[in-house]
C-alpha cells in the first residue's frame, strides 16, 4: 500500500469515528433540549449526562485529527477548500465553539439553565448540517477557478438538490445514531423509564434514515454519474449496509441484545461510509485535488506514519480504560458510582 | 471603514482569535500542574485543605478547558481558511508536529475525563492521583509541538522550495528548529507562572474580601512559592531567548530595543517615544544591558536597524509590548520574591493590605504579560509569515466576505468571555471553600 492510500484510509476511519462518536454527542444533546421540552427529561437526563460528561472533549478531537492529517497529508486540500470554505466553515467553528463551551456551561456551570441547554441542543444539529457542506463541495460542480482565484459558487450550492438531501441524511442520521447508543445505554444503566423514551426516538428516526439515504444515492447519480457508476460497482457494501439496518431495527423491536443492535448501525453506517470514500477516490476535491498530489517528501509521510502509529498505541489503552471506567462499568452507567 | 483587504482582515481575525484563545490555552497548560502540586501535596501531608483546593481548582479548569477545546479548534480551522497558500506550503513541513500536538491534546483529554470523575471511585488516592500526570504532560507536550510550529515560522528549516513545491522535507530538523529550544521553554515556563499568579489572585482576593479561613492563607502560600520558582525559571529563560534572537532574528531584537545603529556596549532602552526623524526621546537607558542581554558581555557589538533591508523591517511599535512584557515580568519575581522573604523572615504570612493587592492584580498583569509577549514576537517577525520565505501577504487568502466573519467571531468571543466569567463567579460564590469543607464532612460546621 502506498503512502497517499494509507493517508487518505487513516484519515476516513478517523472521520469515521468522528461520524460516530459525534453523532452520540450531537443527538444526545438534542435529546436532551426536546425532552425537557416534552418534559421527559428527568427519565433520561441522567443517563446522557453520565455518559457524555466524561467524553465530550474526546470527540472534538477526532475532527481536529482528521483535518491536521488531511493538511499534512495532502496539503492541496488546506488551498481548495481553505479558501473555498471560509463562510460554511467559519459557521461550522462558531456552532462548535458555541455548542463545546455551553455544554460545559450548563453541566458543570449553571445547572438546567434552558437558554444554555438550548444553545447546546439546537447548534448540535446545525454542526452537522455546515460540516457535510464539506462532502457536497468535494463532490465537484461548486467551485470557480478563474485567472487564480478560487470562488464557491453559493447559488448553485443553495439550488442543488444533492446539497439538501446531503444536510438531510446528516441530521436524521445523527439522531437514529445517538437514539440507539443511548437505548443500549440506558439498557445498561437498567433505567427502563429512559430505555422506553430514547427507544421511541431509535424507530421514528430509523424510516427518515434509510429514506434520506436513499434520497442521497439517487441525487449523486444525477449530480456525478462517474462517482454514482463507481458506487454500484462497489454495490455489496450498501447492500451489506441496508441488511444491518433491518437486522438492527429487528432487535430493537424485539427489545433485546441492544448493544449487538448498536453494532450493526456501527456497521450499517461504516459500509456505506467506506463505499461512499472508495468509490470517491482518486479525488479529494473533484476535479482539482487527487490523492496522487499528496505530500511530496517520503521522509515526512514515514514520520507521520510513525508518527500515527505510536499515538495509536498510547491512545488505544487510554481509549479503553475510559471505556472500562464509564462505559462497560456496570455501577458507574447505573449511576451507583460518581 | 477600511477598503476591503482579505489580508488585512485575516490578520486581525488571525490575531483576535489567538488573542482570546492563548488566555485559556495558558491557564489549560499551567493550573494542570497546580492542581497536581495541591493533590500531591494533599495526600503527602494528610491535609484536606490541599485536596479540596485541588478539587475546588479543577471545577473551574473544566469550564476554561472548554472555552480553550473551542477556541483552539477555531484556530486549527482558521490556518486553513485564512491562510490557505500558507498551509497548502508550509502545511507539510509542519505536518508532523501539528499531528502529534493533536495526540497530546487527546492524550489529555481522555485523562482529564477520567480524572475529573474519579474523585470518590479509588480507596488508594494515589491512584486518583496518578491520572493528574497525563493531563500534565499532555497539555505541556501539546503547548511544546505547537510552539515548536511557531518556532518554524520564525527560523525555517529542513526543507527546499522549489516555486510552490516544498522538497527535501526532513521533519526533525523542521521541528527542532533554532528557535524551538527557547521558545517552547518559555511557553511552558510562563504559562506556569501565569497560572500560579491567576490562583494567587483569586485566594488573595478571597483574603481581602475578609475571608479568615486558613485554607485560604494555605492556598495564597501554596501558589505564591509555586508563582516564585516559576517567574525565576521565566527571566531566566527570557534572557536565553534574547541571545537566541541576536544571533537569529537581530532584526527582531533592535526594532524591540529601537537599536538603530549598530554599536559596542549597547544600552537597554526602556519607555520613549519615538521622535519624527526616528530619535529616542523621554526614554531610561541602561547602559551596557542589551550588550549583556544579546551576548552576554557588556563590550559585545550588537546589530543596529539600519544594517537591514528597509522593506524588511518589523515594526518598531513592538518595542512597547516587549517593555511592557519585562517590565510586568520584573515587576511579579520582585512581588513574589518579597512575599516569600516576608513569609520566612516572620514564619507567618504577610497580612499587609497593599501586598494583597499588589498580588490580586498580579494575576492579570501576568496575562498581560503574555499577550504583549506574544504580539511582541508575531508582529517582530512581519513582513514575514515564513521568515525569509513567505510573505505574510502572500499567505493570506482571497476570499471574500472576510470582514463579516471577524465581525462574527468578535462577537462570539465577546458572548464566551462574558458567559465563562459569569458561570465561574456563580459556582464559587455559591459555593465557598467554607461550605465545601462541612458539605464534605472535612470540618464541622458553626454549632446553631
Amino acid at each position: 500500500m502506498n503512502y497517499e492510500l494509507l493517508g487518505i484510509s487513516v484519515l476516513w476511519i478517523f472521520l469515521y469515528g468522528y461520524l460516530i462518536v459525534a453523532s452520540i454527542d450531537f443527538g444526545a444533546g438534542f435529546f436532551s433540549f426536546y425532552s425537557m421540552l416534552t418534559k421527559e427529561r428527568h427519565l433520561i437526563h441522567g443517563v446522557i449526562e453520565r455518559y457524555l460528561s466524561p467524553v465530550w472533549e474526546v470527540t472534538n478531537v477526532f475532527l481536529i485529527f482528521f483535518f491536521v492529517g488531511m493538511v499534512g497529508f495532502f496539503p492541496d486540500t488546506a488551498y481548495y477548500l481553505g479558501t473555498t470554505l471560509l463562510i460554511p466553515g467559519s459557521i461550522a467553528i462558531i456552532l462548535i465553539a458555541l455548542r463545546g463551551s455551553y455544554y460545559a456551561f450548563s453541566t458543570y456551570g449553571a445547572k438546567d439553565n434552558k437558554l444554555y441547554m438550548f444553545v447546546y441542543g439546537a447548534s448540535g444539529l446545525l454542526i452537522p448540517a455546515s460540516l457535510s457542506m464539506v462532502l457536497t463541495i468535494s463532490e465537484g460542480g461548486f467551485i470557480e477557478e478563474k485567472a487564480g482565484k478560487l470562488t464557491l459558487l453559493y447559488d448553485k450550492l443553495l439550488a442543488s438538490p444533492y446539497a439538501w438531501s446531503v444536510v438531510l441524511l446528516a441530521i436524521v442520521s445523527i439522531l437514529y445514531i445517538s437514539a440507539v447508543f443511548l437505548t443500549f445505554y440506558a439498557d445498561r444503566a437498567r433505567d427502563f423509564a429512559a430505555l422506553q423514551v430514547v427507544r421511541k426516538y431509535a424507530f421514528a428516526w430509523s424510516v427518515p434514515t434509510i429514506l434520506s439515504s436513499l434520497l442521497v444515492f439517487f441525487s449523486i447519480h444525477r449530480h456525478n454519474p462517474d462517482h454514482f457508476a463507481k458506487m454500484m460497482d462497489l454495490a455489496w457494501m450498501f447492500v451489506l449496509s441496508f441488511l444491518c439496518f433491518l437486522g438492527a431495527i429487528r432487535l430493537i423491536w424485539q427489545g433485546r441484545r441492544y448493544g449487538t443492535a448498536f453494532v450493526l448501525v456501527m456497521l450499517q453506517f461504516a459500509l456505506a461510509f467506506f463505499g461512499y470514500g472508495a468509490a470517491h477516490l482518486p479525488y479529494i476535491v473533484y476535479p482539482f485535488v487527487t490523492i496522487h498530489e499528496s505530500i511530496t517528501s517520503p521522509t515526512m509521510a514515514l514520520a507521520l506514519v510513525m508518527a500515527f502509529i505510536a499515538g495509536l498505541l498510547l491512545l488505544i489503552p487510554s481509549l479503553v480504560l475510559l471505556m472500562r471506567l464509564f462505559l462497560f462499568d456496570a455501577d458507574y452507567v447505573q449511576g451507583k458510582k460518581k | 471603514m477600511l477598503p476591503y483587504d482579505p489580508v488585512l482582515y485575516s490578520r486581525i481575525l488571525t490575531g483576535v482569535t489567538l488573542g482570546f484563545h492563548i488566555i485559556f490555552a495558558t491557564i489549560g497548560v499551567g493550573v494542570p500542574v497546580m492542581i497536581a502540586i495541591a493533590e500531591w501535596l494533599g495526600i503527602r501531608r494528610k491535609d484536606p485543605y490541599y485536596t479540596l483546593m485541588a478539587r475546588r481548582w479543577a471545577r473551574g479548569f473544566v469550564i476554561t478547558v472548554a472555552v480553550g477545546v473551542v477556541t483552539g479548534t477555531a484556530i486549527g480551522l482558521q490556518l486553513s481558511l485564512l491562510w490557505p497558500s500558507f498551509m497548502q506550503i508550509a502545511g507539510q513541513a509542519i505536518a508532523l508536529p501539528l499531528f502529534m500536538e493533536t495526540f497530546a491534546f487527546f492524550f489529555e483529554a481522555i485523562f482529564l475525563g477520567i480524572y475529573l470523575y474519579t474523585w470518590d471511585r479509588f480507596r488508594n488516592p494515589w491512584v486518583h492521583f496518578a491520572f493528574v500526570i497525563p493531563v500534565v504532560l499532555g497539555s505541556s507536550a501539546s503547548a511544546f509541538f505547537i510552539t515548536a510550529v511557531n518556532a518554524f515560522m520564525n527560523t525555517p528549516q529542513g526543507f527546499e522550495l522549489a516555486g510552490r513545491t516544498i522538497i527535501n522535507i526532513d521533519p526533525i530538523k523542521a521541528m527542532f528548529n533554532p528557535a524551538t529550544p527557547t521558545k517552547t521553554a518559555h511557553v511552558l515556563s510562563s504559562a506556569y507562572m501565569t497560572s500560579a499568579f491567576v490562583l494567587a489572585s483569586i485566594a488573595a482576593f478571597a483574603i481581602l474580601g475578609g475571608r479568615k479561613h486558613p485554607y485560604y492563607k494555605k492556598a495564597l502560600k501554596l501558589t505564591m512559592i509555586a508563582a516564585l520558582v516559576f517567574s525565576a525559571l521565566t527571566a531566566f529563560i527570557g534572557d536565553l531567548s534574547g541571545k537566541f534572537l541576536a544571533k537569529y532574528q537581530p532584526e527582531k531584537l533592535a526594532a524591540a530595543e529601537w537599536h538603530f545603529e549598530t554599536t559596542e556596549q549597547a544600552p537597554l532602552i526602556l519607555g520613549g517615544v519615538l521622535g519624527p526623524n526616528n530619535e529616542v526621546r523621554y526614554a531610561i537607558k541602561i547602559p551596557y544591558a542589551l550588550s549583556i542581554l544579546a551576548h552576554g558581555d557588556p563590550n559585545a557589538t550588537v546589530q543596529g536597524l539600519n544594517e537591514f533591508d528597509p522593506d524588511k523591517l518589523p515594526p518598531l511599535r513592538t518595542h512597547y509590548f516587549f517593555d511592557a512584557m519585562v517590565v510586568i515580568g520584573g515587576f511579579l519575581l520582585v512581588l513574589s520574591l518579597f512575599f516569600w522573604l516576608s513569609i520566612r523572615k516572620t514564619g507567618r504570612f504577610a497580612h499587609n493590605r497593599l501586598i494583597l493587592r499588589c498580588i490580586v492584580a498580579a494575576g492579570p498583569l501576568a496575562m498581560l504579560a503574555i499577550e504583549c509577549g506574544w504580539i511582541f514576537t508575531e508582529v517582530g517577525r512581519q513582513p514575514w509569515i515564513l521568515r525569509g520565505y513567505m510573505t505574510t501577504q502572500a499567505g493570506a487568502t482571497t476570499s471574500d466576505h472576510v470582514d463579516v466573519m471577524l465581525l462574527l467571531f468578535s462577537a462570539l468571543y465577546a458572548i464566551l468571555a462574558a458567559t465563562s466569567i459569569s458561570v465561574l463567579g456563580k459556582m464559587f460564590r455559591r459555593n465557598t471553600a467554607e461550605q465545601e469543607l462541612i458539605a464534605r464532612g472535612i470540618e464541622r460546621g458553626p454549632r446553631t
